[in-house]
């Protein structure tokens, strides 16, 4: 992987009229890019919804419903208006946040969603944050320990927890920390309504079978991105002028190694969501993941083609949020090119 | 990135030996290849077999990772899933390599709007989770193993075309491409005689790669029931029925697993050795 950083020192001469020119073309550039591919993203998912077996009518009449009523639910739905059409009504209203109405709940999608985010989004917000919180303080440790059985022994651990699949730890957790020791339920989410800790207590486990794993891999790149930083000029510059080995650690070759960190980061978070599918069916969360997985089980098209369109797009979303803090963690790409 | 044996130029056969990483991960491929091989001929137990007699019973002598609901013998259907997970997985890098090398050479060598096309291409195929992709693939032409293989092999096309693209595009400013040029070969050849051969090795460790998370999305896609069906045994199926008898039968929900981690270990640590070897840009950094 490219190693891209920022230079040690701030340019001294003035820039910043240019650069903030600069930063509003980039962020415009990004955020039309951004749009345009969550449209085509859309298009091809309502396309593959319309090939997608099985007559959302017939499903919910049953088999035996008579033509004339088959028809009737078909006018009543939409479904005998030409492709295109019903594809501008779906992205007219769900640009507006009007995402239609279920075909199995006979509810607004919106409806379905809310309290469904309020499982999801936590769930990942919290493996994202151990996946981090513990990827930095092993990579730390093990470039400041390169070489010696610190090192060795952390990495060793962090190789096994790359090859573990996230619904395998979820299972070893609920076996360990449900089962035997009860600390934790094994399944099912007791909403918020009772708490912060009620709701999250549900999550812990969940959280970090999902987060676990991708620390091993966030663990990995942090030591080799913190190694190669401390190769440089900059830092033994910084030990001459008389900062101590932990200083210049912290202060100087850590950020520097964000880069790299932030990028991967990024990456994880498609992982995440795909993960949350499995996990929540795991854990038996109603999550937004559970939810996909009934949608597209029961036939629910409106649904499944909103709710992988919001993923995708939150996904686009969090690459464009990573372009920018890359632009911050280094002026250098954000003035044009690399 | 393991260890950090420093080698100072020997022959490629020591250098063989000298990998820690290397030599682990053949051994622990070759025993999972072995495995998938040698059930084809002989399994201690039928694994589709069921004997209720002998239902949920710990690791013992006769049994030694214990039975399932059936009375089945898990070591036996580890032993046939391991076959299952390797050919989906053989199925799901080929199409992902068959397509997406192709697709970044192209892009490599036309650049302009071809490279920009793929490039869009790779980027909104990347905005969908990998595994979202494979569920409604799957939930569009009915769960099955010959699915599973296309849909995996799907999500590997565009990792395909970026690396290819990536570690291609620097050749095709480099002399001896220049003078293949002048000497009047095409793309095509010029790819496949001076492209090709000088990325072969990165394109390796990228099969490893691939090749292991393609086992994790097998296994993941029968858990949830969209990969391979009973009664051909998955190492992610059996994880999903250790759950429902999670109570009784614990150990029901270790050993498919382990299977699955030692699998992924094994092809990790190959990666991680040829490109210590093959790729002398990380030997100089470490």
């Amino acid at each position: 992987m490219q190693v891209r950083r920022r230079p040690p020192h701030p340019v001294a001469v003035d820039i910043s009229a240019i650069r903030e020119v600069n930063v509003i073309s980039f962020v415009g550039g990004r955020l039309v890019s951004l749009i345009l591919t969550t449209l085509v993203a859309s298009v091809i998912v309502f396309l593959l919804m319309q090939v997608l077996p099985g007559d959302p009518a017939v499903l919910m009449l049953g088999m035996n419903a008579d033509a004339d009523a088959i028809a009737a639910l078909h006018r009543q739905l939409g479904l005998d208006q030409p492709i295109w059409i019903r594809y501008l009504q779906w992205i007219g209203g769900f640009v507006v946040g009007d995402f239609g109405t279920s075909l199995t709940y006979s509810v607004p999608i919106r409806e379905l969603l809310g309290p469904r985010i309020l499982v999801t989004l936590p769930l990942a917000l919290l493996s994202m944050a151990i996946s981090v919180v513990v990827a930095i303080a092993i990579g730390v440790y093990a470039a400041a320990n390169r070489g010696k059985t610190g090192d060795t022994v952390v990495m060793g651990i962090a190789q096994v927890g790359v090859a573990v699949p996230n619904f395998w730890l979820a299972l070893l957790f609920i076996l360990l920390f449900a089962l035997k020791l009860a600390w934790f339920p094994a399944s099912g989410f007791s909403g918020w309504q009772d708490g912060i800790w009620n709701g999250l207590h549900s999550l812990i486990l969940p959280a970090f079978a999902l987060g676990l794993p991708l620390a091993a891999i966030l663990g990995r790149v942090t030591r080799s991105a913190v190694i190669e930083t401390l190769g440089e000029d900059f830092i033994r510059t910084a030990r001459a002028k008389g900062l101590t080995r932990a200083g210049a650690l912290w202060k100087h070759a850590v950020p520097n190694a964000l880069i790299p960190v932030v990028t991967i980061i990024g990456l994880q978070f498609s992982f995440l969501l795909a993960g949350t599918i499995i996990i929540e069916n795991v854990f038996n969360l109603p999550g937004i993941g559970r939810l996909v997985f009934q949608a597209i089980a029961q036939r629910d098209l409106v649904t499944v083609q909103t709710l992988v369109t919001l993923l995708a797009a939150s996904v686009i979303t969090i690459n464009f949020l990573v372009d920018l803090v890359y632009g911050y963690l280094d002026p250098r790409l954000s003035r044009g090119g690399h | 990135m393991s260890d950090t044996a420093i080698t100072s130029e020997p022959g490629l056969f020591s250098k063989l030996l000298g990998s820690r990483s290397l030599t682990l991960g053949a051994v622990v491929t070759i025993i999972l290849v072995a495995m998938a091989l040698v059930s084809y001929v002989w399994t201690p137990y039928s694994p589709t077999a069921m004997n209720f007699r002998d239902k949920l019973q710990g690791p013992s002598l006769a049994h030694w990772f214990g039975t399932d609901n059936f009375g089945r013998d898990i070591l036996s259907m580890i032993m046939v899933g391991a076959r299952n997970s390797i050919s989906v997985s053989i199925v799901a890098v080929l199409v992902g390599a068959g397509i997406g090398v192709p697709l970044g050479a192209w892009a490599a060598a036309r650049g302009g709007w071809v490279d920009g096309l793929v490039m869009r291409m790779s980027d909104l195929a990347f905005a969908f989770p990998a595994l979202l992709t494979a569920v409604i693939i799957t939930a569009i032409f009915g769960p099955g193993a010959t699915n599973a293989m296309i849909a995996i092999g799907i999500f590997n096309i565009p990792v395909f075309a970026r690396v290819t693209r990536g570690a291609s595009m620097g050749l095709w400013k480099r002399e001896y491409v220049q003078a293949a040029r002048c000497a009047g070969r095409g793309d095509v050849a010029i790819t496949l005689l001076h492209i090709l051969p000088n990325i072969n090795h990165i394109l390796l460790v990228q099969v490893t790669i691939q090749f292991a998370l393609a086992i994790v999305a097998e296994a993941g896609l029968s858990y949830v029931g969209l990969g391979t069906q009973p009664p051909m045994p998955s190492w992610g199926k059996m994880l999903n029925d250790a759950q429902t008898f999670i109570y009784q039968a614990p150990w029901l929900a270790i050993f498919p697993g382990l299977a699955i981690t030692f699998a992924v270990l094994g092809l990790n640590l190959l990666g991680d050795g040829l490109r210590d070897i093959l790729d002398p840009r990380v030997r100089r950094q470490r």
